[in-house]
């Protein structure tokens, strides 16, 4: 007897589950990154699907830049409230009072660089041993290479032509101390079947995702968002278009989609139909060729 | 949609990277900013082409040498399929990447170039996708327009390629003449090869059957993590979580925890959606039991007419993938389905040479890369199965006490 194989949705969510399973298993104090954005949100509901009917066994962590869109931290405190999850925020600003890192000045200027010192020193603070995060490895050529568990070790870094070999499904979680892991529990899933699984699955994720009117200007390209905190170049108008957003992160760096998808399903036809990569619109990526592989290296997500 | 997951093999000048950059392109798979990306490096090379290798070479190093270092894993869906690759390095001292490869592979395309033939590595390749047991090779004969299009140096190559296929243990073969350059029986029938009766690339990619490579009848439910809500609607509630690794749960089933040995019933089987009659392979459910037994992470639950093989003495084939040799005698952790423990390394029983599969008796050095027959034994006894009836709980890892470095995988014989 043969059971044809399951749905490829169904058949991720297993992998999914599996991977956060074993974190709780394997470390004694893991926790989970929480940006607000869809990954993170469809990574904290595979983890309540993983531990049903208990609680989720550890508390999400948040890296606040400051320069949020101010539904995301509503729908981050509403998450947290509604789960009965901790949220613990690490605030950017923080470091750069505690001056360990300058602010960049100026156009393009942006704090998600930054993050990646918060980042570690909350690891630190809270003696987090795994870190489990929302990268997918279709997002990005160097996230194409990462493992499930991901080894750091005690000054955070990535080192990826060392990376321990990952067979089957066998997560080798071992370390030293001081060192600690990153975990991508949804490395396999790409950007459409995480839109495909909110829809199946019904999650709720902000607004933001669906078409509105927002304030919006266009440099090198890229559609972004006005806000009170970004500079401006003399030639860079504002105006009001309907607009979505196709990822959210922070905001000087996350560009918006001109669309009118208005529900799940438009957004689903929107992106079929595509030419261009979620992460075209960040200009986090644009800086350089390899410009992830080295913020990766040196501890960012 | 169902899900495939490919690797694919070759030596290094096969046009490996090339035939996925095209499986991509072809399938529109590739958005307008990747390309942009990719016409922007291939210009400043002064390739004068469109270089679609550039597709999945993605670190650094990768694209400074032209090479593929490690593993890299790209996706792409058409209407029939949503398909995982993992890409894997072709050179000989990357074997080890392509065992990784090829661990969770349901299919491997095997490249060779039509103008070598079939050569050493495509021999070595075979045969790792057949101790992985991969159920499905596609053998693309490549840089068929560098051979005109011959018919017979496809024959050739088709009927050398078989006469060795009885040396490995692989059950479904295809074989496809292709030019991954120009796309020819790629994802487009190509013109040039009207000799040919047979299906595209992409076309078997999309419609060979794929089911579970476990049979339904050998059950087994590896213990990950205790749950233990301790809230008011839930009191009393204990459930184990896991993933089923083989066969068919079903609620009442009558079910032996080992090591144990204490039998109870399935009381339920749950998920956040809601209880299940019934879970099988690769569900991730929460099982409970009727009876009050002690159970914790590393046991495995089994239907009580159906057990595993409970043993100390382990014999495997092993694929070594450290600079630091297998040490003869040598301690380990072993990590087999959720269960960690200690074991030792009791005898080198023979090392395989990849390139002929000729067993060696007397070279007992097992370095990076090599594949070896070990007889290794447990500290406790392991649940498992042989890796032919069950890639999951016939597997293992095993890492290093002092460095926690994965040094080495093995396939229960």
């Amino acid at each position: 007897m043969s059971i044809q194989k399951i749905n490829h949705l169904k058949e991720l969510e297993s992998e999914s589950i599996y991977a956060i399973r074993e974190v709780a298993a394997q470390f004694e104090r893991p926790a989970m990154l929480f940006s607000g954005g869809k990954d993170s949100i469809v990574m904290f509901h595979l983890a309540r699907k993983a531990f049903y009917p208990a609680k989720v066994p550890f508390p999400l962590l948040h890296i606040d830049t400051g320069h949020n869109f101010s539904e995301t931290i509503r729908f981050r405190d509403n998450l947290a409230e509604k789960y009965k999850v901790t949220m613990l925020v690490e605030y950017v600003q923080d470091t750069i009072d505690q001056q360990k890192v300058t602010e960049e000045k100026g156009i393009g200027a942006s704090r998600n660089g930054l993050q990646t010192v918060t980042l570690l020193d909350a690891i630190e603070k809270h003696k987090i041993d795994a870190a489990m995060g929302g990268g997918r490895r279709d997002e990005e050529k160097a996230r194409a290479k990462e493992r499930f568990f991901s080894h750091r070790d005690a000054f955070g870094q990535w080192d990826p032509k060392n990376q321990r070999p990952e067979l089957w499904h066998i997560y080798n979680g071992k370390k030293k101390h001081g060192e600690h892991f990153r975990v991508f529990p949804i490395s396999n899933w790409t950007e459409m079947d995480v839109w495909q699984y909110i829809l199946m699955e019904s999650i709720e994720i902000p607004s933001l995702y669906f078409t509105q009117k927002l304030e919006v200007f266009q440099r090198d390209g890229v559609w972004l968002a006005k806000a009170p905190f970004m500079e401006m170049r003399e030639n860079e108008k504002t105006e009001i278009k309907e607009a979505r957003c196709r990822t959210i992160g922070d905001i000087t760096c996350t560009g918006v989609t001109l669309s009118k998808a208005a529900s799940l399903q438009d957004i689903i036809e929107e992106i079929a139909a595509t030419r261009v990569t979620e992460r075209g619109g960040r200009a986090d990526d644009k800086r350089s060729e390899s410009a992830m592989e080295d913020r990766k290296k040196n501890g960012y997500f | 949609m169902q899900l495939l997951r490919f690797t694919t093999a070759g030596s290094v000048d096969d046009g490996k990277s090339t035939l996925i950059g095209r499986l991509l392109y072809d399938s529109k798979s590739i958005f307008q900013d990747q390309l942009d990306a990719i016409e922007e490096t291939s210009r400043r090379k002064g390739d004068g082409h469109l270089d679609l290798a550039l597709v999945t070479d993605g670190l650094r190093a990768e694209r400074e040498q032209g090479i593929t270092i490690d593993v890299a894993y790209r996706y792409f869906a058409t209407p029939q399929r949503k398909f995982i690759i993992a890409d894997t390095p072709g050179h000989i001292q990357y074997t080890r990447n392509m065992v990784t490869g090829a661990s969770t592979a349901d299919l491997a395309i095997i490249l060779v170039d039509a103008r070598n033939g079939v050569i050493e590595q495509t021999l070595r390749h075979s045969f790792i996708a057949s101790l992985l047991r991969i159920r499905h090779i596609v053998v693309c004969i490549n840089k068929m327009d560098l051979v005109d299009f011959s018919q017979d140096v496809y024959n050739e190559i088709k009927n050398h390629f078989m006469e060795f296929v009885p040396k490995f243990d692989i059950q479904d073969i295809y074989f496809v003449p292709i030019s991954a350059l120009h796309g020819d029986n790629v994802v487009k029938k190509s013109g040039n090869t009207i000799w040919y009766n047979g299906e595209t690339l992409l076309h078997l990619l999309e419609n060979i059957p794929i089911t579970y490579h476990n049979n339904m009848t050998d059950a087994r439910f590896p213990v990950q993590y205790v749950i233990r809500p301790q809230s008011e609607e839930f009191h009393d509630f204990r459930g184990y979580a896991g993933r089923v690794e083989g066969g068919i749960f079903k609620k009442g089933d009558l079910v032996t925890v080992l090591p144990s040995g204490l039998q109870s019933t399935i009381k339920s089987i749950s998920t956040l959606d809601g209880e299940l009659d019934l879970a099988f392979e690769p569900q991730s459910v929460t099982i409970s039991l009727n009876d009050d037994i002690d159970v914790s992470r590393g046991d495995m639950i089994v239907k009580s007419d159906n057990m595993p093989e409970q043993q100390q003495i382990v014999k495997a084939m092993v694929c070594w993938f450290n600079p630091m040799p297998l040490q003869q005698r040598g301690k380990y952790t072993l990590m087999h389905t959720t269960n960690t423990l200690r074991c030792m390394i009791q005898a080198i029983d023979f090392k395989m040479d990849i390139n002929t599969l000729e067993k060696n008796y007397e070279d007992k050095n097992v370095g990076m890369n090599d594949i070896a027959h070990v007889t290794l034994q447990t500290t406790k006894p392991i649940f498992s199965d042989a890796y032919r009836k069950n890639r999951n709980t016939g597997s293992f890892v095993l890492v290093d006490e002092g460095t926690n470095e994965t040094v080495g995988v093995g396939m229960i014989e």
